[in-house]
């Protein structure tokens, strides 16, 4: 389930959802990190005392999670925060059950500890287990390392450089047109290390970075209010993602806003959802019924996560979240007819943790298992899950597809979605050209409201920018549009996309999951894709 | 780290403030020891222990203000979290909405702590998850569920001489039941202070029965319904409204509680004259901490809707001064006046509806009226001539809590509950409400 916005939180609030045990630090010490040898030596020591204990498997994760968040109301800057939590997770099989301990006692007693009390845990638990826990093999890959790549470490900006940069979105929105405007960013550094008994010692430094914002334009003659969200994305690089480059500006379909891939510009974005919140004021509201949905990339990617990304998670599927996420729909008796026509000939879809700048990328999961890139949906039919090792047999596979992630050190790994990506259309096309077959139309870009039920059946998306398109052009703005439908009769509707050319990732930073929750982060990719005769409601309404 | 006593935060907090050299210092501390017990598939899938203790300081120089938290308390920690907190605050732009931390405030102390479930341990939880697993396998149904328990504390400080410390302890139990063929799903929640008031075998009975009467459910066409909605099917729409009652928001012309031409609604009529609802730090069923850790303001027993008007709205310090009104702590808790029908009774006077066990994934789709929208799940019925006919599709809706409440025909005997995603503890009756809005149906089970 996407996490709800955030804008009523407090800052300490924010800084918990970020990190459940984080603690502020001086800026000058987050970059030094801790030596590889020393993890390692921790790692052994844990593993060393688990085997004995009785464990037949062992993994450790050493984490040492950083993070920056700024917030801005109108002209102000509220919060300016740094936190860091380090710690040690030790998860283990003993009795054909796991067990799980941390720790923040990062000494060689504490981890030891740790691992001890996870070997007794998973004793504890293997009476009540009806099957073993089976891994899929993966091979030990010795010591290795790998970093997100990136240009600018966010951690050696000037908070002053960040906040002017802030400032100066807010007012560009404010002169726009918005009354009002608040504005974050959100900067994470993951140092992560892993070992496990199959021979693997892998050290990970992790960078991530989302500025979103939100205007709102008030009329309080009218005493309407509308807003319009930032249309950046959040991504796996460096600061060099604010650093606006002429190469990475899109124009919308009908020239109608600016769009971004690569580096995003914060200032002409604010200044634009200044005018379009403004806009939103006195926009046509839409006359409900059938039309042909255009969607966005930045739109569409929220839709993906909604209706594919969480439907094929092989835990939901096999109902370990049917307490609170729920199960699916896309169920194992319809993937084994491998003729379950989940969308169109044109849908193809993939899981991938390699696409560089998305928040899936990294180099191994936390299983210690390479990542890599599979296909899900190919040529409209489901052909796979998301696995972690020990789900991938029930699904036939020889080895775990690297979905395994766990939000802290303090908390135990799962499965968790990958990037999940609709692959753009094999034929040259732009937003353009794809609008110009289009009769009786709404162009949407940016996300909105989301809501679907708990077997990804019935689903309801809202978005930022409404157009209408008539005969092939885009006309008017549109307001209080919502569409409705079911995923598969939605996917199957699917009858364009534009080529890869147009194809720009968005995604969430705060992707909740499991009891007690964990957050994950995700990126889902797209091109501009038309659906054809979706049901449209009008969500104006009169109170009091 | 323990569960620390009065004694010892006054202690670390006094210390604390000792070593800060800013204009004011404020201390925030809580520790939590929380068991959980989770299980799904007939079996347990997870169970451990999370202990947490956190400090958090916050400094002022004039209008500069900075904030660090930690999680060690020895004296060289708490001075090194002043000293950051201090650097923070240095180099923070002004922030010209400021104000200063409370002189001096008066703590009623409220009953949040119980003993009973303080003393919850691993074989507990175990037995809260074998009673539903144990029940569905004989039955046929296959059990998912979350147990969990906590114990924890809260103190507030500043240099101005606020200090309250409160322990605080409760319990949380969901459980989905579902059929072995997966065509019936029912659910329950229950929240208590006191784990005595929970009765983990009768919970799971209300799940199983929901499950199994809610197979073979029958479409009926979306539209508008009589609906009787138990207490967990309007948990997370009220709070999605209680969450607007800002002043500020409202003043500013973008809430549903804006008035047109400017200024707020505060005490218009909004909603039926039956609707009452207040916050009460010490109402017995939800008590919360008697103060707000945000602004460390005292916590009153506040009217927010007397007979369908708006009573109060929630003012920051910086608003409460701009507007020359006063700001009081914020409600940690919604209670909201019943009747005293059970939700049986409820049915019975119904002559065509729908009874809602519990909606599930709401989200706001035009703040300017609340509309929300999300679905019904894990036990929707019909209801004709008093009687629950048969079970029927879940719907998503899209409607306004303030709509809601103005249709309500009748309420309920409230329950204490806490909503999927809301911050409040929550005591509300089932309603029963007129015209509620069906838009479309769902395949979920």
């Amino acid at each position: 389930m996407e996490r709800r916005a955030f804008l009523n939180m407090s800052g300490g609030a924010i800084a918990a959802m970020l990190m459940p045990y984080g603690r502020a630090i001086a800026a000058d010490e987050l970059i030094k990190p801790v030596e590889v040898k020393f993890k390692k030596m921790l790692a052994d020591t844990a593993m060393g005392a688990a085997t004995q204990a009785g464990a037949t498997y062992c993994d450790v994760r050493i984490g040492r999670y950083l993070n920056q968040f700024i917030t801005t109301r109108d002209l102000n800057i509220e919060n300016v925060t740094n936190t860091e939590s380090a710690g040690v997770g030790v998860r283990v099989i003993a009795n054909g059950a796991y067990g799980f301990a941390a720790t923040s006692d990062m000494t060689p007693d504490g981890v030891a500890g740790a691992a001890r009390q996870a070997v007794a845990i998973a004793k504890a638990n293997s009476k009540l287990q009806t099957e073993a826990v089976q891994l899929a093999p993966t091979p030990g890959v010795g010591e290795v390392s790998w970093a997100t790549p990136f240009k600018k470490d966010w951690r050696t900006v000037p908070i002053k450089e960040k906040a002017d940069l802030l400032i100066a979105g807010n007012k560009a929105a404010m002169e726009g047109g918005a009354s009002f405007i608040q504005s974050l960013l959100f900067q994470v550094n993951q140092q992560k290390y892993f070992a496990s008994t199959d021979g693997s010692y892998i050290d990970q430094d992790l960078h991530r970075l989302w500025m979103p914002f939100f205007a709102t334009a008030v009329d309080k003659t009218t005493g309407k209010f509308r807003s319009r969200s930032g249309l950046s994305t959040p991504v796996g690089m460096g600061y060099e993602y604010l650093d606006a480059r002429k190469e990475d500006k899109f124009k919308a379909a009908g020239g109608v806003t600016t769009l971004y891939r690569g580096s995003y510009d914060l200032i002409e974005d604010a200044r634009a959802a200044g005018k379009q919140a403004k806009e939103k004021l006195t926009a046509k509201s839409v006359e409900p019924g059938k039309y042909d949905m255009v969607l966005s990339p930045e739109h569409l990617w929220l839709t993906i996560h909604e209706s594919v990304g969480h439907p094929t998670e092989l835990d939901r599927v096999l109902g370990y979240e049917a307490n609170y996420a729920g199960t699916s729909f896309a169920t194992l008796d319809k993937w084994q007819t491998k003729k379950f026509k989940y969308g169109s000939d044109l849908v193809n879809i993939v899981a991938d943790k390699t696409t560089p700048g998305s928040l899936g990328a990294v180099g191994y999961d936390d299983e210690g298992v390479k990542c890599k890139r599979w296909d899900i949906i190919k040529d409209g039919i489901l052909v796979n899950y998301q696995a972690t090792r020990d789900q991938a047999h029930i699904i036939g596979e020889k080895e775990s597809h690297g979905c395994s992630y766990a939000d802290s050190w303090s908390s135990v790994q799962f499965q968790r979605m990958p990037n999940v990506s609709l692959q753009p259309g094999k034929k040259k096309l732009t937003p353009d050209e794809l609008v110009k077959d289009v009769k009786k139309g709404i162009y949407i870009v940016g996300d909105g409201s989301f809501s679907i039920d708990q077997q990804r059946y019935n689903f309801q998306f809202g978005g930022q920018l409404f157009y209408e398109i008539k005969d092939g052009k885009i006309g008017q703005m549109l307001e209080d549009v919502a569409y409705q439908s079911n995923t598969q009769e939605f996917w199957n509707a699917c009858s364009a996309m534009c080529d890869e050319r147009d194809w720009r990732m968005g995604g969430s930073f705060f992707d909740g999951k499991g009891q007690p929750s964990q957050i994950s982060i995700v990126s889902h990719g797209a091109s501009t894709t038309r659906f054809n005769g979706i049901n449209v409601i009008n969500t104006a309404r009169k109170i009091g | 780290m323990k569960i620390l006593n009065q004694e010892e935060t006054k202690r670390i907090a006094d210390k604390v403030m000792s070593f800060s050299k800013a204009d004011e210092c404020t201390v925030t501390i809580n520790g939590s020891r929380t068991g959980n017990i989770r299980y799904a598939r007939n079996a347990v899938s997870t169970a451990g222990l999370v202990e947490n203790t956190q400090l958090q300081v916050q400094v002022a120089f004039g209008k500069k203000q900075g904030t660090a938290v930690i999680n060690e308390f020895d004296d060289k920690s708490l001075e090194k979290v002043v000293r950051r907190a201090e650097d923070l605050a240095r180099l923070a732009p002004e922030n010209p909405e400021f104000m200063p931390t409370p002189d001096k405030q008066v703590f009623k102390p409220s009953d949040t702590f119980s003993k009973n479930t303080d003393a919850i341990d691993p074989e507990y939880r175990a037995q809260v998850a074998a009673y539903s697993i144990e029940a569905c396998r004989k039955n046929k149904l296959v059990a998912a569920g979350f147990f969990t328990d906590q114990s924890a504390f809260e103190t507030v400080a500043n240099s101005r001489g606020v200090f309250g410390h409160q322990a605080t302890s409760g319990i949380d139990f969901t459980c989905t039941v579902r059929t072995e063929d997966g065509r019936g799903s029912g659910w329950v929640r229950r929240d208590a202070t006191d784990v005595h008031n929970f009765d983990p075998r009768a919970a799971a009975e209300v799940a199983m029965e929901k499950a199994m009467r809610s197979v073979d459910a029958k479409a009926l066409e979306p539209g508008r319904y009589t609906v009787i909605l138990e207490p967990a099917a309007t948990s997370d729409l009220l709070a999605y409204m209680f969450n607007g009652f800002d002043a500020r928001s409202a003043d500013e012309g973008r809430s549903f509680l804006s008035k047109k031409g400017g200024g707020n609604r505060l005490g218009e009529k909004l909603f039926d004259e039956q609707v009452n609802v207040w916050a009460d730090p010490w109402d017995k069923d939800t008590a919360v901490v008697p103060w707000d850790n945000n602004t460390m303001l005292a916590r009153e027993r506040m009217d927010i809707i007397k007979n369908g008007k708006i009573a109060n709205l929630n003012y920051s310090p910086y608003w409460a001064k701009k507007q020359g009104a006063r700001a009081v702590g914020a409600p940690g808790n919604i209670v909201m006046a019943g009747g005293s029908k059970s939700t049986a009774e409820l049915i019975a006077s119904t002559k065509k509806g729908v009874l809602v066990t519990r909606t599930w994934y709401i989200r706001m789709v035009d703040p300017q009226t609340v509309l929300l929208t999300g679905l019904t799940r894990d036990g929707t019925f019909y209801i004709e001539n008093g009687k629950i006919k048969h079970p029927i599709k879940n719907f998503r809706f899209n409607e306004s809590p303030v709509t809601m409440l103005n249709n309500i025909e009748e309420v309920g005997r409230p329950e204490v509950l806490q909503g999927d995603e809301s911050q409040f503890s929550l005591l509300i009756p089932a309603m029963k409400v007129r015209d509620f809005n069906f838009t479309s149906l769902s395949d979920a089970v």
